[in-house]
């Protein structure tokens, strides 16, 4: 395994702690080679938005966390880069879709505007080619009419419509490595479909790396080569994602696989 | 059959235009009965219109036009004072666990509120409706003074879901009840909001974008697309034998558990689907020129309590161009 590439993404021994409190996050390992899309699962609580937000250094509002381990990204440690460098890298070479589309979206300005800022600062795009970007990036997550849509802002949008919206946001900079939390928990399933295909096309057009979260097994059996399965702040499961939805060996891996609802479990 | 709990007609809402354009018509000519003790699972395309026809079914939302009767009681003509009393009747359960909980506010004052509000009860007797509240949805009373972040996703759910049982309502709204809950916790929200329902006589209208959930807790469904009912039958016969072609499409949609399947599927998903035209408003539909256009001049139906929008119906059929 000589001519593996090295990992864009590797991870050792991240632990991550709400002030004072028990870790939350325990010792995990994991890593991510260029171009290539893992998925995170496990019940809520287990540590995946925690484990998501560490990469880039982000806690949650009002909330202190603190890390330990390493997380490699290029060579240099991200857990040890001062602020300045780390805004450097958030949203330009690694992006993130937050789980919740409202909190991360500013009330008061326009969805449009709050793209064209992005392009802008990251991509050094003028105000009139940002503009321009930003029209075609709402059409490609399927903004119908983005044009006239691009004015409103986000409470004028459908819960699933702001999730699209943070997607866009998120690819507008191409970056290397997308960290997709939950991406597309509030879509239905023809317009997931969607969402998902520019997933995969992005990572076939930018070779972009994917880091996917989502408590959805149909999701994550057609998007990702590898899966990590998380309870209580460990990866108490990792495989290929063949072999670990025919032949799950960890007995929590095996429980919320018989979990998942079916279409022809009537009432 | 008893008489509706729940009777809408010809709803629409329409938000204002904005710079020269026309207003964005969200709902457009709703029509559906929800019998006591059922369930209407409302599925559809993300920006169709579900969520506004919830909120306008609550008069959270001005609608229109149309009509809303609860109990046999019309909602959309009502003066506040009355409709604050009918509030009693008619509460919300909202998609998200994490923001529909105030974060400075314990359980007990969240629960406590809406009581005091409805003076449901004597003020004394709150702290034990409260903790009645809590067994209700599978809690231990003994947590009711804690802060909503020291709680799990499905844990939050269960406060949102007691404090809209508190005033003891005959209608819920769930929007994306367990959208945002992993699987086994989803299971046991729907275990508990079908345990209720059974014991509590509930109606709910059920919005989910999860077919396989709906499947599940609804009696009948509605298919929403471009702000209109596009069809609407028991579950069978909507999963079993889908009439509309948007409905099949979702059917086909969802993913499944097996990693080459759900690959090929996504492969096979619409390579560059129409996302034009302007939401909310009549076509384009993918399905064909003016398919939601004509909704209601091609309601056709097709077996007892099963019917199709489509100008395409039956299938094979020339467009029925009425
Ligand atoms: N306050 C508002 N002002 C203007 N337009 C709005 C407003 N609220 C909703 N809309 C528009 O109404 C349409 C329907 O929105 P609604 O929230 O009902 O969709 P939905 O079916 O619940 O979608 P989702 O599944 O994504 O939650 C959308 O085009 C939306 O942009
Ligand atoms: N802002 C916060 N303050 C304190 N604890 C938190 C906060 N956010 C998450 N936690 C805790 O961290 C753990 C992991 O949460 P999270 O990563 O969000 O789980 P997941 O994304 O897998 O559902 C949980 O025990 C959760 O209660
Ligand atoms: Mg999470
Ligand atoms: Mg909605």
């Amino acid at each position: 395994m000589t001519d593996a590439p090295p990992p864009l993404l590797d991870v050792r021994g991240l632990t991550a702690a709400f002030g004072r409190a028990a870790p939350v996050v325990r010792d995990i390992s994991f890593h991510v080679a260029p171009g290539e899309a893992v998925g995170f699962v496990g019940e809520s609580g287990s540590g995946k938005s925690v484990t998501a937000r560490a990469v880039l250094r982000l806690a949650p509002e009002g909330s202190p966390l603190v890390w330990g381990g390493q997380i490699l990204y290029g060579g240099q440690d991200l857990l040890r880069l001062d602020e300045h460098a780390m805004r450097g890298i958030r949203g330009r070479r690694i992006a993130m879709v937050f789980q919740d589309p409202m909190s991360s979206l500013n009330p008061v300005m326009t969805v449009g505007a709050q793209i064209d800022d992005m392009l802008m600062q990251h991509m050094g795009l003028s105000r009139r080619a940002a503009r321009r970007r930003t029209v075609d990036l709402l059409g490609l997550v399927g903004i119908r009419d983005p044009a006239m849509r691009a004015d409103d802002h986000p409470h004028q949008f459908s819960g699933g419509m702001r999730q699209r919206v943070l997607i866009a946001i998120a690819v507008s900079c191409e970056p290397d490595l997308l960290i997709a939390d939950e991406p597309t928990t509030a879509l239905d399933v023809t317009v997931q479909a969607q969402i998902l295909r520019l997933l995969m096309r992005l990572r076939r057009e930018l070779g972009m790396a994917l880091m996917l979260i989502s408590h959805d097994f149909g999701v994550i059996a057609g998007m990702v080569e590898r899966v990590h399965v998380m309870q209580g702040g460990e990866i108490v499961e990792t495989g290929d994602v063949d072999a670990l939805f025919a032949a799950p060996r960890h007995p929590y891996t095996r429980a919320l696989l018989d979990a998942v609802p079916r279409l022809d479990a009537r009432r | 059959m008893s008489a509706p709990l729940l009777r809408v007609r010809d709803l629409c809402v329409s938000f204002p235009a904005r710079r020269g354009r026309a207003p964005v018509r969200a709902v457009d000519q709703v029509s559906f009965d929800i019998a006591p003790g059922q369930t209407l699972g409302l599925v559809g395309e993300s920006g169709s219109g579900k969520t506004t026809t919830g909120r306008a079914i609550l008069q959270l939302q001005a609608a229109s036009s149309g009509s809303v009767q609860l109990l046999g009681r019309e909602l959309t003509a009502m003066s506040g004072r009355d409709l604050r009393a009918m509030r009693r009747h008619m509460q919300f359960v909202l998609q998200n666990p994490y923001s529909s909980l105030h974060p400075r506010m314990t359980v007990a004052n969240t629960l406590a509120e809406p009581l005091a509000v409805h003076r449901s009860v004597p003020r004394h007797a709150i702290p034990e409706r409260v903790a009645e509240l809590m067994t209700l949805v599978g809690m231990d009373p003994a947590v009711v003074n804690r802060y909503p972040h020291e709680f799990s996703g499905g844990q939050r759910q269960r406060i949102v879901i007691a404090r809209a049982l508190a005033v003891n309502p005959d209608f819920v709204v769930c929007d994306e009840p367990v959208s945002a809950l992993d699987v086994r916790t989803q299971a046991q929200i729907v275990d508990l909001l079908q345990h209720l329902q059974a014991r509590l006589g509930l109606s709910y209208l059920f919005i989910a974008h999860d077919l396989a959930v709906v499947r599940a807790v609804a009696h009948r469904v509605a298919v929403m697309y471009g702000g209109r009912i596009v069809e609407l039958g028991n579950a069978a016969q909507v999963y079993e034998n889908p009439a509309h072609p948007y409905t099949r499409n979702l059917l086909d949609a969802v993913p499944v558990v097996d990693p080459a399947r759900q690959r090929a599927l996504l492969a096979e998903a619409a390579a560059d689907p129409d996302f034009r035209g302007r939401e909310g408003e009549p076509g384009p539909c993918v399905f064909g020129t003016d398919h939601a256009a004509t909704a209601t001049a091609h309601w056709h139906d097709i077996a007892p309590g099963h019917g199709v929008s489509c100008r395409f119906w039956p299938p094979g059929a020339a467009p029925d161009s009425r």
